[in-house]
């Protein structure tokens, strides 16, 4: 019998061990898109899966529910969050920016032709 | 000692002096700010002048009179001498013991009086203390037995002083708002010519002047109320430094400010003397107290210098005390064979360092009163104003020297009076001659002051007290009104060379005739024998008596008893000189004359005033006994109305004062004084007024007797050749080993210092110091280069390097957990 890693969470009831998967998951493709894509809007695509990646782990780790935690309100994870999605929204009208301006320099988003800031 | 009049007495005079030091810190402090133009200096300080002298007589004719009043019998006047023995008997203090007034330690009162005259042994009945009011305001300090104190000595001498001072600086208070007016607005110095060829113009001085009038007024009323030794001497630099800053007035000019140092020094090497003495009286005596301090009961607390020297027991003669005699025992004489003497007709011991201590305290008088061999600066002082002239020459300066010569008078051992007399001769002499030839109007009359000095000085010297102090203040009269006669022709001519004046009398006529009274009066013009006469008759002739009954004592010391006669006649040559080439005959420069001018009446004013005063000072007030020499007989020094011995020189005798009054000696010397004098006036007269005599030619005749005197004795070639030259010869010297040996070594050093720094440049900073910052910048500047090559500017890459950064950290984090 071949053991798969992981294999177990199929057998198992939804937990934190779960969300933190998809969570892991989330953040490796979006870590992937940030390195390959050359788009710079691709580029902003991975950073969201990042960031949401992350999300999900401050939902599950806060939720009272997925800890069997009665004590706790299970908020805390979520304001986290909320702090997360509110930055990742100002963060893209920053890089959308940026964006903009190096089209107009440029003619071009690719993020390879932005190096004149090397050292 | 009667309280209430003390207290009255100081505390009037006390006004009378300080009144001046308040004007001159008003002035100091609102003079430049009331403006340069105001007179509100010199009214303030005339004013305040104007109150002294007013609080002066008031002590004089108000308290001091009523409370001591004269003898009825006074020595200047003529009839009385035939019974002089009598005379003496009734003097001053004797009569107020009659009266039961006289001082409370008095003993006998009267009894002690009756043989005044008889001198033949020395060991006679002596005159007691005069009337006099001793103490203190203010302690200075007390070290260990030395005790500073700001206190009076008031006796008939000091009032009399005060009013003479205040008198004659009032005049010239007010002579000098008039004379002084060109500092009103801005000053064009004609005699300072600067670098570029113009004229020094500064701003006028006139709140200034006054401002030191009034600070030389306070010092030497300072002077005449000192109750001790130590503070005639803080008032006596006060003074000194008065005279520097008025004599360097116009401080631009290179003759005044070198006159003004020239005093100053001059004056310093006198002082010198004056401590010595000081502190031989104080090392001896523990005291420099004049009279003796006494509580509210009158019994003596401490006894000052003249009550330690000439006690009573001793009937009032001069003994040098045991602490003398140990103290010189001590420094004069190590082998202490002076105390064994016991011959008591030859008992020197002591007397040596009483003769140290008065020959001291009469060295900084000879820089004061301008003496031989010191008398150089006085005429030099012509450089400043002629109101400053006029104060310095007769109340102020000179007088300072003279009346302390007087006020210390007890102390003086007879050996200093033989001193103090021969100084005193030379020094009318000398300065007689030299004022035979000056053409420089205030020349002449500044020589003819050191020589009316050295008159005074001799007095004193030969025991004439009241002779000397007697002429120090008709002198000063005169004198001040001869100054600003003089004064008032420069002011009229704007010259003070005589020979480019010459028949100003028209011109002039106030100026020339009261000029003319000063010189009658110096002159000692007067009826001989009977009298009257101006004011210089009465003061002259008792010196020159006195001369003649001292050289009738001593026939070995006869050139002292002809020195005054010679004098008088020089006197009378040279004053009418003056007044011959100044007022007399034609004009030799018309120019001047024609612009010659008749001063304003605020300075003919004072010449009045004080004409009056040098005609009728030595006058018996009518109706009331009051005459100067009476007033003075009340101040005269304890112990000096009897013949003395000398004691280290047993030969000499100073004879009684009152046995100059003898008919025999009046007579002759009387005549011997109006004849020289009246040939002194004929010869000038020849000379100046009827050109009998050429005086070209008898310039030309006596040239080396005239250029001799033209040179002043070559007094000044002389002290510049004995102590100028040495010194300047010494400084250069040094200035030499300056230059060449100190500067070489510094210099030396200088470069060995260099040569160390620069190894130590070399050898540490450029290697070590410099080597250690350079390596390390270099090694970051080489780390820099390396980890530049790493920021390629890819962004996919940076995010590799997160990536990539992250996992290893990751790996590790798991390492670091499975080693724990």
């Amino acid at each position: 019998m071949i053991h798969l890693p992981l294999a177990h969470l199929l057998s198992e009831p939804v937990g934190v061990s779960h969300y933190v998967m998809v969570g892991a998951v989330l953040f490796t493709c979006g870590v992937l898109c940030m390195a390959t894509k050359r788009n710079a809007l691709g580029v902003l695509m991975g950073i969201e899966l990042v960031l949401n990646g992350a999300n999900l782990n401050f939902i599950a780790f806060g939720s009272h529910v997925l800890r069997n935690d009665v004590n706790s309100l299970g908020l805390d994870g979520q304001l986290m969050a909320m702090f997360v999605i509110v930055l990742a929204a100002a963060e893209a009208a920053v890089l959308l920016a940026i964006a903009l301006n190096f089209y107009n320099n440029h003619n071009s988003i690719d993020v390879d032709r932005a190096d004149e800031l090397l050292g | 000692m009667d309280i209430a009049t003390a207290s009255k007495l100081s505390t009037l005079l006390m006004w009378a002096w300080l009144l001046p030091l308040a004007s001159f810190v008003v002035i100091l402090f609102l003079g430049k700010s009331m403006g340069r133009h105001s007179k509100f200096g010199g009214y303030v300080a005339t004013g305040v002048i104007l109150c002294s002298a007013a609080l002066s007589f008031y002590a004089l004719f108000g308290v001091w009179l009523p409370n001591n009043p004269l003898a009825d019998a006074s020595h200047s006047s003529e009839e009385v001498h035939a019974e002089h023995s009598e005379v003496t008997s009734v003097h001053p203090v004797a009569f107020l013991a009659d009266h039961g007034e006289g001082e409370s330690k008095g003993h006998e009162g009267a009894a002690d009086h009756g043989e005044g005259g008889h001198g033949e042994d020395g060991h006679h009945a002596n005159n007691k203390p005069p009337q006099s009011y001793y103490g203190d305001w203010y302690t200075l300090g007390q070290f260990g037995s030395l005790k500073l104190t700001i206190g009076y000595y008031i006796d008939a001498l000091t009032v009399m002083m005060f009013c003479m001072v205040t008198l004659i600086a009032t005049c010239v208070h007010f002579y000098a708002l008039g004379y002084m007016h060109d500092e009103l607005h801005d000053f064009t110095d004609s005699e300072v010519t600067l670098s570029d060829g113009t004229n020094l113009k500064r701003p006028g001085r006139y709140y200034r002047f006054f401002q030191y009038l009034s600070l030389f007024c306070f010092s030497m009323l300072g002077v005449v109320i000192a109750g001790n030794v130590a503070m005639v001497f803080v008032f006596w630099e006060l003074v000194g430094i008065c005279s520097y800053f008025l004599i360097g007035f116009y401080i631009e000019r290179h003759s005044a400010s070198t006159a003004a140092n020239k005093a100053f020094i001059v004056n310093r090497v006198g002082d010198f003397g004056m401590l010595i003495g000081m502190m031989a009286l104080w090392s001896s005596l523990g005291t420099f107290a004049f009279g003796d301090l006494t509580d509210t009961e009158g019994h003596v607390v401490e006894q000052g210098i003249f009550s330690q020297l000439r006690s009573a027991e001793n009937d009032y003669h001069l003994q040098a005390t045991d602490s003398v005699v140990a103290e010189q025992n001590r420094v004069i004489r190590p082998s202490a064979d002076g105390a064994t003497i016991e011959d008591p007709e030859h008992n020197t011991a002591g007397q040596w360092l009483l003769f140290i201590a008065g020959v001291g305290i009469f060295c900084g008088c000879i820089g004061k009163s301008a003496q031989f061999p010191l008398h150089v600066w006085l005429p030099d002082a012509m450089e400043g104003p002629t109101p400053v002239s006029a104060l310095v020459h007769s109340a102020t300066m000179v007088a300072a020297g003279v009346y302390l010569t007087g006020r210390f008078y007890p102390a003086f051992t007879p050996e200093a009076l033989l001193v103090i007399a021969y100084i005193g001769c030379a020094t009318l002499l000398i300065a007689a001659t030299i004022a035979i030839t000056a053409t420089d109007i205030k020349r002449v009359l500044a020589y003819s002051t050191i020589s009316q000095l050295g008159y005074m000085m001799l007095a004193l010297g030969l025991g004439g007290w009241v002779a000397g102090m007697f002429h120090l203040i008709t002198h000063a009269f005169f004198k001040g009104l001869l100054f600003m006669c003089s004064g008032s022709v420069i002011h009229g001519v704007h010259t003070n060379d005589m020979t480019e004046m010459g028949g100003l009398r028209k011109k002039m006529p106030i100026t020339a005739y009261t000029m003319l009274v000063g010189c009658l009066a110096i002159i000692g013009a007067g009826i001989p024998i009977i009298g009257p006469g101006f004011s210089g008759y009465y003061s002259k002739d008792a010196i020159i008596e006195q001369a003649w009954s001292y050289g009738n004592s001593n026939p070995h010391l006869a050139i002292l008893k002809w020195a005054p006669i010679v004098g008088a006649f020089i006197t009378a040559f040279y004053m009418f000189r003056l007044w011959y080439m100044t007022f007399a005959g034609k004009p030799r420069n018309q120019h001047r004359y024609d612009h010659a001018h008749e001063s304003p009446r605020v300075m003919t004013v004072p010449l009045i005033v004080l004409s009056i005063f040098a005609i009728g000072i030595g006058w018996k007030l009518p109706i009331t006994n009051l005459n100067t020499t009476a007033l003075l007989e009340q101040a005269r020094p304890v112990g000096t109305l009897a013949t003395t011995q000398g004691v280290l020189l047993p030969e000499l005798v100073i004879p009684n004062e009152h046995d100059s009054h003898a008919p025999a000696i009046k007579w002759a010397a009387g005549w011997a004084a109006f004849s020289t004098a009246a040939s002194g006036v004929l010869l000038a007269s020849i000379i100046y007024l009827w050109n009998l005599l050429d005086p070209k030619e008898l310039k030309q005749t006596f040239r080396p007797l005239h250029s001799w005197l033209w040179n002043k004795w070559w007094f000044d070639e002389l002290y510049g050749l004995i102590f100028v030259a040495p010194t300047m010869m010494i400084s250069k010297t040094a200035s030499w080993f300056d230059r060449r040996v100190i500067d070489s070594i510094l210099h030396g050093s200088v470069t060995v210092c260099k040569g160390c720094s620069k190894v130590v440049y070399a050898v540490f900073d450029k290697t070590l110091v410099d080597g250690m910052a350079n390596g390390i910048a270099g090694v970051t500047w080489d780390l820099g280069l390396w980890l530049r090559k790493i920021q390629t500017g890819n962004l996919r890459q940076y995010i590799m390097f997160i990536v990539i950064g992250t996992v290893v950290l990751f790996i590790a984090i798991s390492f670091v957990q499975q080693t724990i």
